[in-house]
């Protein structure tokens, strides 16, 4: 039930003090613990300018937290941060099942390559300085084609 | 990567607005600059398209703010989807603008 894992970013005003953001954290941490879910670990992305305006502020200090927890423990999260009048802006994602998928495909693609090469007779793991280099040819290649609409 | 390049090389906006006038000159072109597209995370191998990503993101959203639509970058349906998320969710928490004028 409570294997999920969810991402919380929140931005604070940009003349909040380290304390303050300290408080809201342990804020944060004090509901987590108390609906039987962890945080997994912290991010403070400091002080970076926004790509729009939020409450006539230009810039805002970003936290990020990735919590292991229930739903509910989101919904409760996410309640009480809408009633903070000291966070402009919040938003929770859930990313686990995204993280699965992206796991494994991973894996598929690097031991089916593995696979491949085996069968090959090369050993499993490209080489350093092995086939096309990658500023070659190709390296034009990625532009956008706007001609052709 | 060479990648910036695409975005100064017109970008998606601007491609659209001198598309009309004079079909011939725009035929001349098509035969001068076409290329073979490439979805940029199938190429590159990207599994992960994240919010986060403010770089990454970047390209795909041209200077109106608009998300570049799947024929002009190339990306391939399923990743064009994620990266459509992506940008919503960065937009939510002003990484990417909605708009800007």
């Amino acid at each position: 039930m409570s294997d999920r894992q969810y991402e919380l970013v929140y931005i604070l005003p940009p003349d909040t003090t380290e304390q303050a953001v300290t408080d809201l954290h342990t804020q944060v941490e004090a509901v987590v613990s108390k609906m039987h879910g962890q945080i997994e670990k912290t991010e403070n992305w400091g002080r970076r300018r926004m790509a729009y305006e939020i409450g006539h502020h230009k810039e805002g200090v970003y936290v990020l937290d990735v919590i292991n927890g229930s739903g509910e423990l989101m919904k409760e999260l996410d309640r009480r941060l809408k009633v903070m009048d000291l966070v402009i802006r919040h938003m929770v994602v859930r990313v686990d099942e995204e993280k699965k998928v992206v796991d494994r495909t991973r894996t598929k693609r690097t031991t089916e390559s593995a696979r491949r090469r085996v069968k090959r007779g090369l050993p499993a793991v490209r080489q350093p300085g092995e086939g096309r280099s990658a500023d070659g040819e190709d390296a034009e290649d990625d532009r956008f084609d706007v001609g052709e609409v | 990567m060479a990648f910036g390049q695409g975005r100064s090389g017109g970008g998606g906006g601007r491609g659209r607005g001198d598309k009309k006038p004079g079909d011939k000159e725009k035929g001349q072109r098509r035969t001068l600059f076409r290329r073979r597209k490439v979805c940029k995370f199938c190429a590159d191998k990207l599994d992960d398209i994240n919010y986060k990503d403010v770089k990454l993101l970047g390209p795909f959203v041209p200077e109106r703010g608009k998300i570049l639509p799947r024929r002009i970058s190339g990306t391939c349906a399923m990743h064009q989807r994620k990266l459509q998320l992506a940008i919503k969710r960065a937009r939510q928490i002003a990484l990417i603008p909605y708009v800007t004028d």
